[in-house]
């Protein structure tokens, strides 16, 4: 008989094989997926993981999407530290990009250096104000940041739907449900001539980094440990929860603000209604397999930047629906929770004793 | 007394990873007999009765029940035998109600009569003084309540062994000679106790027979009532520790903190509000606070501590109104608190000792511009670890892989190297072994000694005479007169405890 039961520590080898051993698994499945389908799934997986990122143009194409996954990674990865579950990447990532988009709409025909970083943070603001709304409802009325954050991104989508529909749209667009395109100034540079990848990479990455001094070095970063490991601690210590519930919302809504802005000033160039294929969404697997740490969580948005990217290419190559992509995403998450769970837990073979009555206290206490 | 055995262990043998807990212990107890489990925390005490109960299994020795050979392999199995236990660490679930944990452990037949069991639950809690509503959450019950739902467990479940481990640490004196009394009432009807207890002077006046451990063998068997408790005290902690005696009263100075007419509306309707508290502490003393568990010591703490905020002047702290101000922003004016939970409120059970030091000490230059000086940090923990000779790894070792006393030492250190203007510490040495709580005494003393005023909220009377320059007592959210330790009789304070004081309406029975 197999019995699962509480390790006496946690295994710390077990937090980092996790996020491998599901990557594995998902590869597995992936395989018999192919295989189900009647695809071959050598071929398929080829061309999901590999072929995408076999040239520069890939690898520029990774680091495009990388960037808002990453962005919306670290914000989220400040609120799940304090154990805050803000699910509402997705609407402050929208807001974003509809922040900025209403701004660069009234500077067609400004230039300037001062062009860019007032679109930009005029992003930022937007997406700090709608994670605000969710902060204010749970500081002040005890709401449940799931619900609301969840919420929310629907009211934000149906905003910019309405946005894109009437106000911005462009009256010489032949009726498209998208705005006019942004003035040169209002555009991020490219990082590499000749591809589509631009500054909005190194604002990951320096969001990455500030995320990892946050939580190595200041008292703040160790302020959201002690609340999210330990609320009543926290209130002994004097860790106003409230503050830092703002904090780490007004984090999040910023990062993945400046994560839609960047979306719409960089690759795109204007506001269209499908700005976000689940950036916001998939971050907060980037965060889990990332194990809420700066540089897991840039691997694990280069991984599933590559879910976005392996699932269009098997469309165009193999003919699979759009889906796959999900599929995948889904399949890796199921895959890290599942064995997230052997971290606190390991298998043990028991021999079956008679009179067997499963034992629910555990030895959690022992005496040294 | 009948001289049928009913419990005996021979040679019982359990090692964990880096550590033999029980090293070869033998023990008998007989029907009707109430047997003392002594020795410090980390002789073994535990890990024996976790044996006896199934929750582990020995490595080796044999266990006789009634004469018959068994292995118990779970606790369901020595429930069904007849063996009941009330674990220091309650095991209740808090969001179900009092019957509903009762009827966790009960036959599905009688658990799904809920009247019946209603009923049974007020008839024995009523019988053996220890009053519980059947219906009530186990989260809005205090320490003390949540224990005597334990005990009231195991005799509803008829148990003919009962396993009682410190379950005296939360009573008070009349409450204690209750329980005692019922004890000997269910032995004399031929249930067998073992009775594991730090307090001497209980295991003398209650226990037939006294086994003493010591790093996991047995050190001794007494007659408590036969042999001194400094006798006893010798068997548990060797030859080298100091006995603790009385210490000597000080000279009190200035009025450091007046409490004037403290009152808070507790939101939970089963929660303690504190009414109308008043008390002035001076410099250089150490006042006591007695009272049974769950009559507002918890929230006279936080009202101290800031987790409870109060106006601004009911709280007034060397002349400043502090009723208003944050845990943070009176800690930086001076105020410590040691909090009765130690992992969990105290300290982070996840995080190192070095990380807990920042916890309450960042204002000890370990916060630099926002940003954390982990030099220092460590300094300070190291510092603590040397001078309160906490025993650990060092300052890498996460709070909860240390015993209760260690922790509590650290804790304790981590407050006083901050030299506070006031500590106040609730239950600092409970569940702590022998060795640390006269660590845990000198150092408060210490602190009294060096001007600091000591507020100790505390259910041991005997701590509190040994300490205390004046004592009160705290009953349903108000405050007894303080009197001079010297001219208390042990009687008056326990009238205290159960309400009968006169300041304002005087109409409480003891919850």
């Amino acid at each position: 008989m197999l019995l699962l039961e509480r390790r006496p520590v946690d295994s710390a080898l077990m937090r980092w094989t996790s996020p491998v051993l599901a990557l594995v698994l998902t590869v597995i499945t992936g395989f018999f997926l192919f295989l189900a389908m009647g695809k071959d799934p050598v071929e398929g997986l080829r061309f999901f993981f590999i072929t995408p990122i076999s040239d520069l143009i890939g690898l520029a194409e990774l680091g495009l999407k990388m960037a808002p996954l990453l962005l919306c990674a670290a914000g989220l990865t400040v609120c799940y530290r304090a154990k805050l579950w803000n699910i509402g990447a997705e609407g402050h990532f929208l807001m974003g990009a509809l922040g900025a988009s209403v701004v660069a709409v009234q500077l067609v025909d400004a230039s300037g250096f001062w062009v860019l970083p007032l679109v930009l943070v005029a992003g930022v603001i937007a997406g700090m104000l709608w994670s605000a709304i969710a902060a204010g409802l749970k500081t002040h009325l005890n709401c449940n940041e799931i619900l609301t954050t969840i919420m929310l991104n629907y009211i934000a989508l149906n905003l910019l739907l309405f946005t894109v529909h009437g106000p911005l749209k462009d009256p010489y667009g032949f009726g498209f449900p998208q705005s006019v395109m942004f003035a040169e100034s209002a555009l991020l540079p490219d990082l590499i001539p000749g591809t589509r990848l631009h500054l909005g990479l190194a604002f990951g990455v320096l969001a990455a980094v500030a995320v990892w001094v946050l939580f190595a070095r200041s008292f703040i970063g160790f302020q959201l440990n002690v609340v999210g490991q330990d609320q009543r601690a926290a209130a002994f210590a004097g860790f106003g929860a409230r503050r830092l519930t703002w904090f780490a919302f007004l984090v999040g809504g910023a990062t993945a603000g400046l994560a839609g802005a960047s979306e719409v000033t960089g690759p795109i160039g204007q506001l269209v209604p499908q700005v976000s294929p689940g950036y916001g969404y998939t971050a907060i697997i980037v965060v889990f397999l990332g194990r809420m740490h700066a540089l897991g969580i840039i691997a694990a948005s280069a991984l599933l930047a590559l879910t976005f990217i392996g699932g269009e290419m098997l469309q165009i190559a193999m003919n699979m629906p759009k889906a796959t992509t999900g599929l995948f995403q889904g399949l890796l998450l199921f895959y890290l929770l599942t064995c997230d769970a052997f971290i606190h837990y390991r298998l043990r073979l028991k021999q079956p004793v008679r009179q067997s009555t499963p034992v629910a206290a555990s030895a959690a206490t022992q005496e040294a | 007394m009948t001289a049928a055995l009913r419990l005996k262990l021979e040679n019982i043998v359990k090692e964990y990873p880096g550590c033999r807990a029980n090293d070869g212990i033998d023990l008998t107890v007989e029907a009707g007999e109430i047997h003392a489990l002594l020795g410090e925390n980390g002789a073994g005490k535990s890990t024996l009765m976790k044996v006896i109960y199934g929750v582990v299994q020995p490595d080796a020795g044999t266990m006789t029940w009634n004469g018959h050979p068994v292995r118990v392999t779970s606790p369901a199995q020595a429930r069904e035998m007849g063996i009941g236990m009330v674990f220091q660490h309650f095991s209740l679930f808090e969001t179900l109600t009092v019957a509903e944990n009762i009827a966790l452990g009960l036959p599905p037949e009688e658990a799904r009569n809920r009247g019946e069991l209603d009923r049974r639950i007020r008839e024995v809690s009523e019988r053996y003084g220890m009053a519980l509503d059947p219906r009530r959450y186990v989260s809005t019950l205090s320490v003390g309540e949540r224990q005597r739902v334990e005990i009231v467990r195991c005799l509803i479940q008829e148990s003919t062994l009962l396993i009682l481990d410190e379950p005296t640490s939360v009573l008070t004196p009349q409450e204690v000679a209750d329980l005692f009394a019922t004890l000997r009432q269910l032995a004399k009807e031929g249930c067998s106790i073992l009775f594991i207890s730090h307090k001497l002077e209980e295991v003398r006046a209650l226990c037939h027979n006294a086994t003493v451990l010591r790093q996991g063998r047995v050190s001794g068997d007494c007659k408590p009532a036969e042999v001194s408790a400094a006798e006893i005290a010798r068997l548990m902690v060797g030859d080298d520790t100091p006995i603790s005696t009385r210490v000597a009263a000080a000279e009190a100075g200035d009025v450091l903190l007046e409490v004037r007419d403290l009152s808070w509306q507790s939101g939970d309707p089963f929660g303690t509000s504190l009414k109308h508290i008043n008390l002035d502490l001076h410099q250089g003393e150490i006042v006591g606070i007695a009272g049974v568990a769950g009559n507002g010591q918890d929230e006279l703490l936080k009202a101290l501590s800031g987790e409870i905020r109060s106006a601004r002047d009911s709280l007034s702290f060397g002349g400043v109104g502090i009723g208003a101000l944050k845990p943070d922003q009176r800690r930086r004016l001076g105020v410590a608190i040691v909090p009765e939970e130690r992992l969990g409120r105290g300290a982070v059970p996840g995080m190192t000792l070095a990380e807990n030091a920042l916890l309450t000490a960042s204002s000890q230059r370990l916060v630099e511009r926002g940003m954390i000086r982990f030099g220092k940090v460590r300094e300070f923990s190291r510092e603590v670890i040397r001078q309160f000779g906490v025993r650990c790894t060092g300052e890498d070792s996460t709070a909860a892989s240390l015993s209760g006393g260690n922790l509590q030492k650290y804790i304790i250190g981590r407050e006083a190297l901050q030299n506070p203007k006031l500590l106040v510490a609730s239950h600092p040495t409970w569940g702590v072994d022998v060795g640390s709580a006269v660590a845990i005494h000198e150092a408060l003393v210490r602190l009294r000694d060096e001007g600091a005023s000591i507020l100790l909220i505390s259910e041991d009377l005997d701590e509190l005479f040994q300490l205390c320059g004046r004592i009160g007592a705290i009953c349903n959210g108000r405050l007894s007169p303080l009197a001079p330790t010297a001219d208390l009789t042990i009687e008056q304070l326990g009238e205290w405890m159960a309400g009968g004081f006169d300041n304002g309406e005087a109409t409480h029975a003891a919850a």
